[in-house]
C-alpha cells in the first residue's frame, strides 16, 4: 500500500509540471509581462521605468523558459517559469496582483465552497441512488418507464435554466429565501438552501439514469438469482446485495469528485454570490489575474490526482479481491 | 456469373452515389453564378458541408453492409427514435439553410462590381419579411402595442403618454380593438390549413414512394401504414412529420403579420433569433466532435495497440489535459484567440468572419477538453481486441501494424466512437449556454441560445416581466437536446453489446 501510494505521488510530479507548462504557455501566448504590467498599472502615463519596476517587484523581469545569459543549470532555473513553479510545488502561492496573499484567500474562501459542495454531494448521492433503486425496484413497469422519461427530460434542460427558474420561482415569487448572497456562520443556511436544492435537481436526470444502468447490470447476475431463490425479499436483495456489489462503479465516479469539492462550483457560486473558490476563480479570470488562475489550476490538478489515488484505495475497502501493487 | 452481376450492380450503386455527391458539390460552388450573387464560404460552412458530404458517403456505405445496416434498422424501429429523428432533421434542415451565405450585388459595372455589406443566408432570405422590419424595443408575443410608453401630442396640443402601435406587428389592422382576436383566429386557421395541406401532400408522395418500393398497391400501403404493419414505424414518422409541418406553417404564416415570439431589447424578432441560433448549436455540437475525432481515435488506438512507451506518453498527455479544470483551459484559449484577432485585424474582413473564427476556436477548445474520455475508452477496448485470436493470426501472418489497425481494429471500435459522438452532442449544445454566462462562449454578436438566455436573465427583473425570449430560446434548445438524447439512447441500445441484456 505504502509503496503504491509513494509511486503514485512520484508519477504525479511530471503531470503537475506538464500542467504548469501548459498554463504558462497558454497565458504568455496571450500576454507578455509588459502587457500585464501595463494593465495593472492602468492605461495612462506609463513609463518604461514604471513597467520595469512592476516587473522586478513581482519577479516578471526574467526570460520565460530559457535564460541565455546565465551559466549551466541556471539557464533553466533563473526564469519566470522555474521561480513561479517551484513555489507552487511547496504550496506557496505568493501574492495576487492586488497584493493579497493567495494562500490566505484560498484557506478563507474554501469554507464557503465546502458549505455548498458537501451538502450537494452527500444529499445528491443519497437522492440519486435511492431514486435509481426505486426505478430498479419497479423495473419493466410504467413507473420505471416514466421515471426514465423524466430523467431524460431533466437531462435535456440546461443548468442555467434550472438556476434562473429556481431563483425566479422561489426567490422572487414565493419569497421564501433570499435570491443570492452569503453570511458566514450558521445563518449561511438560508442562503444555501436554494443553490443546494437547485444543484441537486440539476444533476438528477443524468446521475439517476447512470446509477440505474449500473444496478440493472448487477441485477441479472447469478448471485441475485441465488438470493431470490433463498427467499429473500426484493427490497433486501436490492439494498444489501445489489447495492453492495454496485459500489465499485459508483465509487469510481464519486471518490474522484470528493477532493474537487474544495474547488467549489464556478457556475453556482457566481450565480448565487457565494464567496467560495469558484467565484474566486471566475473573478480572477475576469480581471486576468494570472497568479490566482495559476494557483487554482495547480490546486485543481493536485486534487484531481489525489482523487484518483483515493479511488484506487477505496476499491480495496469495497472489494477484497482488489490488491494494490 | 452471379458474382459478376453483383459486382456490376455494386459499381452502378457507387457511380450513382458519386454522381449525386458531385452534383451537390457543383451546385454549392456555382449557385452564386446562377442567382447572380457573391457566394461567401465561411470556414464553418465549409466544415458543415464537408460533414454532410461524409454523412452521405457513410449512409451509402452502410446500406451495402448488412452487418452495419441491421443495427441501424434496429435504431429506427423504435417509435421514439423515429419521431426524434424527424425533429432532428427539422433542426438540421434549418441549420443547413443558415449555412449558405452570400451577398447581393448592388451595382454591377463592366469593370468592378460592388457587393452589399450585409451577408445573408438562405434562411435570412426566406425570413426576409421578419428580419427587415424591426421594432424599437421589447414587445410581447402577438402584441400590437409596444412594451414601453412614449410621448404623444394629441389634436389639442396636449402631451400625453401611451403605448405606441408597433411598426410591423398588426399594422394591417385598422381598428385593432375589434379586429384583434378575430384576425388572430382567422389567420391561425389559415396557417393551420396550409400546414395540413402540405403535410397531406407530403404523406401522399411518401406513400406512393413506399408502395413502389414495397410492391403493394397504393391503398394497401396506406392501410398497412395505418395499422403499423411495416417493419419501420412509418405511422409515427408521418404523424410527427405532420405535427412539425403544421406547427411550422402556423408560426411562419402568422409571423408575416405578428411577432409570434415577441421582440427583444433592440426590437429584433425573437422567432427569427431562435431560428438563427439553431445553426450555432448544431455547429458546436457536431464540429467539436469532428475536430477531436481524428486525434482521439489515432491516439487511443495507438496507445492500446503498441503499449509500452507509446502508451505511457499518450497516457501522460491525456492525464495532464484531464487534470486541468476544463473551464480554465477554455477560458485561456478563448482569451488567446481574442488577443490574436485584435492583433491581426487584416486577416478578417467582416465582423461575421471574426465571429466565425471565434465559433470555430470554441469548437476546437471544447474538442481539446473532451477528447480524453473517448481516447481512454478506445485504449481500453483496443487492449482487449489486440489479444484476440484473429489479430494474433494476422500478426503471425506478417500483416503490417498499419494494416491491422486500419482494417481489423478501427472497424471494430467504431461503435464506441459512434455512441460517444451522439452522446456528446447534447452535452455540447447545453455547455454553450453555460459558457455564454461565464463570458467565454461564442462571440457576443453571434446569435445563439446561450447569448439569448444570458441576456434574458437580466430581463426577468423588469416589470412586467419580459419572459418571451427566455422561453423561446429554452423551448427550441430543449426540443433539440431532448430529440438528440432520445435518438442517442436508441443508437446506444442498438450498438452497445453491453446494453443488450439491460432494458
Amino acid at each position: 500500500m505504502f509503496a503504491y501510494i509513494s509511486r503514485r505521488i512520484l508519477y504525479a510530479i511530471p503531470i503537475l509540471i506538464g500542467v504548469n507548462l501548459l498554463t504558462f504557455a497558454l497565458y504568455f501566448l496571450v500576454n507578455s509581462p509588459d502587457d500585464m504590467a501595463r494593465m495593472h498599472l492602468g492605461a495612462k502615463y506609463i513609463t518604461q521605468e514604471g513597467i520595469d519596476k512592476w516587473k522586478t517587484e513581482r519577479g516578471y523581469d526574467k526570460p520565460l523558459f530559457y535564460n541565455e545569459t546565465e551559466q549551466s543549470y541556471k539557464k533553466l532555473s533563473n526564469t519566470i517559469f522555474y521561480n513561479k513553479s517551484v513555489k507552487l510545488f511547496l504550496f506557496d502561492f505568493g501574492n495576487a496582483d492586488n497584493g493579497r496573499n493567495i494562500g490566505f484567500d484560498i484557506s478563507e474562501r474554501m469554507w464557503a465552497s465546502l458549505a455548498y459542495a458537501i451538502p450537494v454531494f452527500l444529499v445528491g448521492m443519497l437522492v440519486y441512488i435511492s431514486f435509481a433503486l426505486l426505478l430498479v425496484f419497479f423495473r419493466a413497469t410504467y413507473v420505471d418507464l416514466w421515471g426514465v422519461v423524466l430523467c431524460v427530460v431533466m437531462m435535456s434542460i440546461s443548468a442555467i435554466i434550472y438556476i434562473i427558474a429556481g431563483q425566479y420561482l422561489i426567490g422572487k415569487i414565493l419569497l421564501l429565501v433570499p435570491i443570492s448572497g452569503y453570511e458566514p456562520g450558521f445563518s449561511a443556511v438560508k442562503f444555501l438552501i436554494l443553490p443546494v436544492v437547485i444543484g441537486i435537481v440539476a444533476g438528477l436526470g443524468s446521475s439517476a439514469r447512470w446509477y440505474r444502468t449500473i444496478f440493472l447490470e448487477e441485477i441479472n447476475r447469478d448471485y441475485v438469482r441465488t438470493a431470490r431463490a433463498k427467499g429473500l425479499s426484493e427490497l433486501r436483495v436490492l439494498f444489501s446485495h445489489v447495492l453492495k456489489n454496485a459500489m465499485i462503479p459508483i465509487l469510481t465516479g464519486a471518490v474522484v469528485a470528493i477532493p474537487l469539492l474544495f474547488m467549489g462550483s464556478l457556475l453556482m457560486e457566481s450565480f448565487f454570490g457565494i464567496p467560495g473558490l469558484g467565484s474566486y476563480t471566475i473573478d480572477a479570470i475576469r480581471s486576468q489575474d494570472f497568479a490566482i488562475v495559476r494557483a487554482m489550476v495547480f490546486l485543481g490538478s493536485v486534487l484531481y490526482i489525489v482523487g484518483l489515488v483515493l479511488t484506487d484505495i477505496s476499491y480495496t475497502f469495497v472489494d477484497p479481491r482488489v490488491r494494490l501493487n | 456469373m452471379m458474382a459478376e452481376l453483383r459486382n456490376a450492380l455494386q459499381q452502378l450503386y457507387w457511380q450513382k452515389v458519386f454522381f449525386v455527391l458531385g452534383a451537390l458539390m457543383t451546385l454549392y460552388l456555382i449557385y452564386p453564378v446562377l442567382f447572380n450573387v457573391q457566394g461567401v464560404y465561411l470556414i464553418t460552412d465549409i466544415l458543415i458541408y464537408f460533414l454532410v458530404f461524409c454523412l452521405i458517403l457513410f449512409v451509402a456505405y452502410i446500406r451495402k453492409q448488412p452487418h452495419l445496416s441491421v443495427p441501424w434498422r434496429q435504431v429506427f424501429k423504435g417509435k421514439i427514435a423515429m419521431s426524434s429523428a424527424v425533429v432532428l432533421s427539422f433542426f438540421i434542415i434549418v441549420g443547413l439553410m443558415d449555412s449558405i451565405h452570400f451577398r447581393y450585388i448592388e451595382k454591377s459595372e463592366a469593370t468592378n462590381t460592388s457587393y452589399s455589406v450585409d451577408m445573408l443566408s438562405v434562411l435570412d432570405v426566406s425570413l426576409r419579411y421578419i428580419s427587415s422590419d424591426s421594432e424599437k424595443t421589447y414587445s410581447a408575443p402577438f402584441a400590437i402595442y409596444s412594451y414601453a410608453k412614449e410621448n404623444f401630442i394629441n389634436d389639442e396640443g396636449v402631451k400625453y403618454r401611451a403605448y405606441p402601435r408597433l411598426k410591423f406587428a398588426g399594422s394591417h389592422l385598422k381598428k385593432p380593438e375589434q379586429e384583434y382576436w378575430q384576425d388572430i383566429i382567422s389567420k391561425s386557421v389559415k396557417g393551420l390549413i396550409i400546414g395540413l395541406i402540405i403535410s397531406v401532400v407530403f404523406s401522399a408522395i411518401f406513400i406512393f414512394y413506399l408502395s413502389r418500393t414495397s410492391a403493394r398497391s397504393y391503398l394497401d400501403t396506406l392501410k398497412n401504414i395505418l395499422q403499423d404493419k411495416f417493419d419501420l414505424p412509418w405511422r409515427v414518422m408521418l404523424i410527427t412529420l405532420s405535427i412539425v409541418i403544421v406547427l411550422c406553417a402556423w408560426l411562419f404564416y402568422l409571423s408575416h403579420f405578428y411577432h409570434v415570439m415577441g421582440t427583444d431589447k433592440v426590437g429584433q424578432d425573437v422567432f427569427y433569433l431562435t431560428l438563427k441560433s439553431i445553426r450555432t448549436g448544431l455547429v458546436i455540437g457536431t464540429l467539436t466532435t469532428l475536430i477531436m475525432l481524428p486525434f482521439a481515435i489515432a491516439l487511443g488506438v495507438m496507445a492500446g495497440y503498441f503499449k509500452g512507451w507509446v502508451d505511457d506518453v499518450i497516457q501522460y498527455i491525456y492525464t495532464t489535459l484531464n487534470s486541468i479544470p476544463g473551464i480554465l483551459l477554455i477560458v485561456a484559449v478563448m482569451l488567446a484567440i481574442d488577443v490574436y484577432i485584435e492583433n491581426h485585424p487584416a486577416l478578417f474582413e467582416t465582423a461575421i468572419e471574426r465571429a466565425d473564427i471565434k465559433l470555430l476556436a470554441l469548437c476546437v477548445v471544447l474538442g481539446i477538453t473532451s477528447w480524453t474520455g473517448l481516447c481512454r475508452l478506445l485504449r481500453g477496448e483496443v487492449f482487449k481486441l489486440r489479444e484476440l485470436e484473429y489479430i494474433q493470426a494476422a500478426r503471425a501472418l506478417g500483416v503490417s501494424n498499419f494494416k491491422i489497425i486500419t482494417s481489423h481494429i478501427i472497424p471494430n471500435v467504431m461503435h464506441i466512437v459512434l455512441i460517444v459522438v451522439v452522446l456528446d452532442f447534447s452535452g455540447l449544445v447545453l455547455a454553450e449556454a453555460v459558457l455564454a454566462y461565464i463570458g467565454v462562449g461564442v462571440d457576443p454578436s453571434t446569435i445563439s441560445w446561450g447569448n439569448m438566455i444570458n441576456s434574458a436573465r437580466l430581463e426577468l427583473a423588469r416589470d412586467p416581466v419580459v419572459w418571451w425570449s427566455l422561453i423561446s430560446a429554452f423551448s427550441f434548445m430543449f426540443a433539440l437536446v431532448l430529440a438528440a438524447n432520445l435518438f442517442s439512447d436508441a443508437i446506444r441500445d442498438a450498438f452497445d453489446p453491453r446494453q443488450q441484456g439491460v432494458k
